[in-house]
């Protein structure tokens, strides 16, 4: 049993018009949890970790984070947000800036650290995931793997808590998508906690926790990979990884 | 043809009446220099106000709607007539007693903010939500995100349209001679007044001709430019 709870989702439910996405929603993470999101598209995983940054309000329900309730009203956004990095699908760099000034526009500008922090902050980073010789490149200079890589660095920049990664490999050529998981992988070891939306169902079962299949807006199965991806209780668990299987994803 | 010729083309009346229209277009420069950056300001600080969310924005957002609507519709001549001969004749003391050429700038640059403010606009709207949302994910406040995030690669983005905006301003500055600015037209119509002759105008639409050439170039070469990039960035 895992200490008491670091990122807490109660029953939160979340539409948009007649569209029903998230249904009494429930989710449990502790510090250093690696947590997996799997399910078809359309499930409700990218709604779930945009709730949890509060990009998107929640309709009932809370959340809890660092034993503080986000959902109410009072709370300022700005402030909660800087402790949640999230990383994008499709990467969402600045692309009139350059890789250092994307690294370095909200430390600067939130925490008010100086340029030369910023910058000797930054260059940390990105000697880490060997991109310092980019930084002063502009973003469709780099690769899809690149920019994803930068994407996350400019994350980890705000020094968060925790991180939401929302289908971060989805959009990249195959070839790239083993560096942005070492990546994910190193912060994995380094303890970070992490929320993961992904369709990569070996990377899941390596790296996670914790797995939650989501299906229709509601989490239908949870638990930790060995036994979600090796005996899967539910029929629609089973019916998801096979068509996964037959794919050739796992 | 011989006719034609004499009246509008005049080697005799050009040599005459240029000194009096290189005169005269100085204002117009000068005019349009000073309208253009004022209306680079207020046109967005009023697509900036439109955009504003939320209840409390309400009424702002109301009055730049209305101030579009308004002066989008109205002729800038009646603009110019209202405030150049209007507000002089009103009596009410420092805004009554401007000089000529500041009345026309104002009138240029309430109509022409209009106009711009919907450029802006369009540009900001633009601008993929996924932007903002990575910039807000990230602590920024929505006025920093504005600020370093969406407004940049707006203004960037509406470059060509706004100096298409431009030349139009820069025509249009001809019009405020009917509050009697000594530009460049009313010295055109002084002379064909005094001599029946009409190479004056002639003169006086070269020399904006000239004007505005460069500008169009200028905006050819930066949409060119910006095709090439996009299709190496593919």
């Amino acid at each position: 049993m895992s200490a008491e709870s670091f990122v807490k989702v109660e029953n939160v439910s979340k539409s948009f018009g007649e569209n029903q996405v998230l249904t009494n929603v429930s989710l449990d993470i502790a510090a250093h949890d690696v947590v997996c999101l799997i399910g078809a598209s359309g499930s409700g995983k990218s709604t779930l970790l945009r709730c949890i940054n509060l990009l998107e309000k929640v309709d009932a329900g809370s959340i809890t984070f660092d034993g503080q309730t986000i959902t109410n009203s009072k709370l300022n956004v700005n402030e909660l947000r800087q402790h949640i990095g999230i990383v994008f699908q499709a990467f969402n760099l600045f692309p009139h800036m350059t890789v250092l000034q994307n690294v370095t526009l909200s430390p600067r500008k939130t925490r008010g650290l100086s340029k030369k922090q910023a910058e000797e902050r930054a260059y940390e980073l990105l000697d880490r995931i060997g991109l310092r010789e980019k930084a002063e490149e502009f973003p469709d200079r780099l690769s899809g793997g690149q920019q994803q890589r930068v994407a996350i660095v400019r994350a980890l920049a705000m020094d968060p808590k925790l991180m939401l990664l929302d289908e971060i490999t989805s959009a990249l050529d195959p070839q790239l998508v083993s560096e942005v998981l070492q990546l994910v992988r190193d912060l994995s070891e380094i303890g970070m906690t992490m929320i993961i939306a992904t369709h990569e169902m070996s990377f899941a079962r390596e790296v996670s926790t914790k797995v939650c299949f989501l299906d229709a807006g509601v989490i239908l199965e949870e638990g930790p990979p060995s036994q979600l991806f090796g005996d899967p209780k539910e029929e629609r668990t089973r019916a998801f990884l096979s068509s996964i299987l037959a794919a050739g994803r796992m | 043809m011989q006719r034609i010729l004499e009246l509008f083309f005049s080697p005799h009346a050009f040599r005459d009446v240029l000194p009096d229209i290189w005169l005269g277009f100085q204002t117009n420069i000068h005019m349009m220099v000073v309208a253009e950056i004022l209306v680079l300001i207020f046109a967005l600080l009023i697509a900036v106000i439109r955009g504003i969310p939320g209840r409390a924005a309400i009424p702002l957002r109301a009055l730049t709607i209305f101030y579009v609507d308004f002066f989008r519709g109205t002729p800038l001549i009646i603009v110019a007539l209202v405030i150049g001969v209007g507000v002089p004749a009103a009596d009410a003391g420092w805004i009554s007693s401007r000089a000529a050429t500041t009345y026309g700038i104002a009138s240029i640059t309430i109509v022409y903010s209009a106009y711009v403010a919907e450029v802006y606009r369009a540009g900001i709207e633009s601008i993929h939500q996924s932007q903002r949302m990575a910039a807000r994910s990230l602590g920024l406040s929505y006025a920093q995100t504005m600020r370093y995030v969406v407004l940049p690669q707006a203004i960037r983005r509406v470059i060509p349209p706004l100096l298409n905006d431009f030349i139009g301003l820069q025509k249009d500055t001809a019009i405020v001679f009917v509050i009697g600015i000594g530009e460049a037209v009313l010295a055109a119509q002084n002379y064909s007044t005094a001599y029946s002759n009409f190479t004056g105008y002639t003169v006086a639409a070269v020399f904006f001709v000239i004007l505005t050439i460069p500008l169009a170039r200028f905006t050819d070469s930066i949409i060119r430019q910006r095709e090439l990039r996009e299709r190496a960035a593919q």
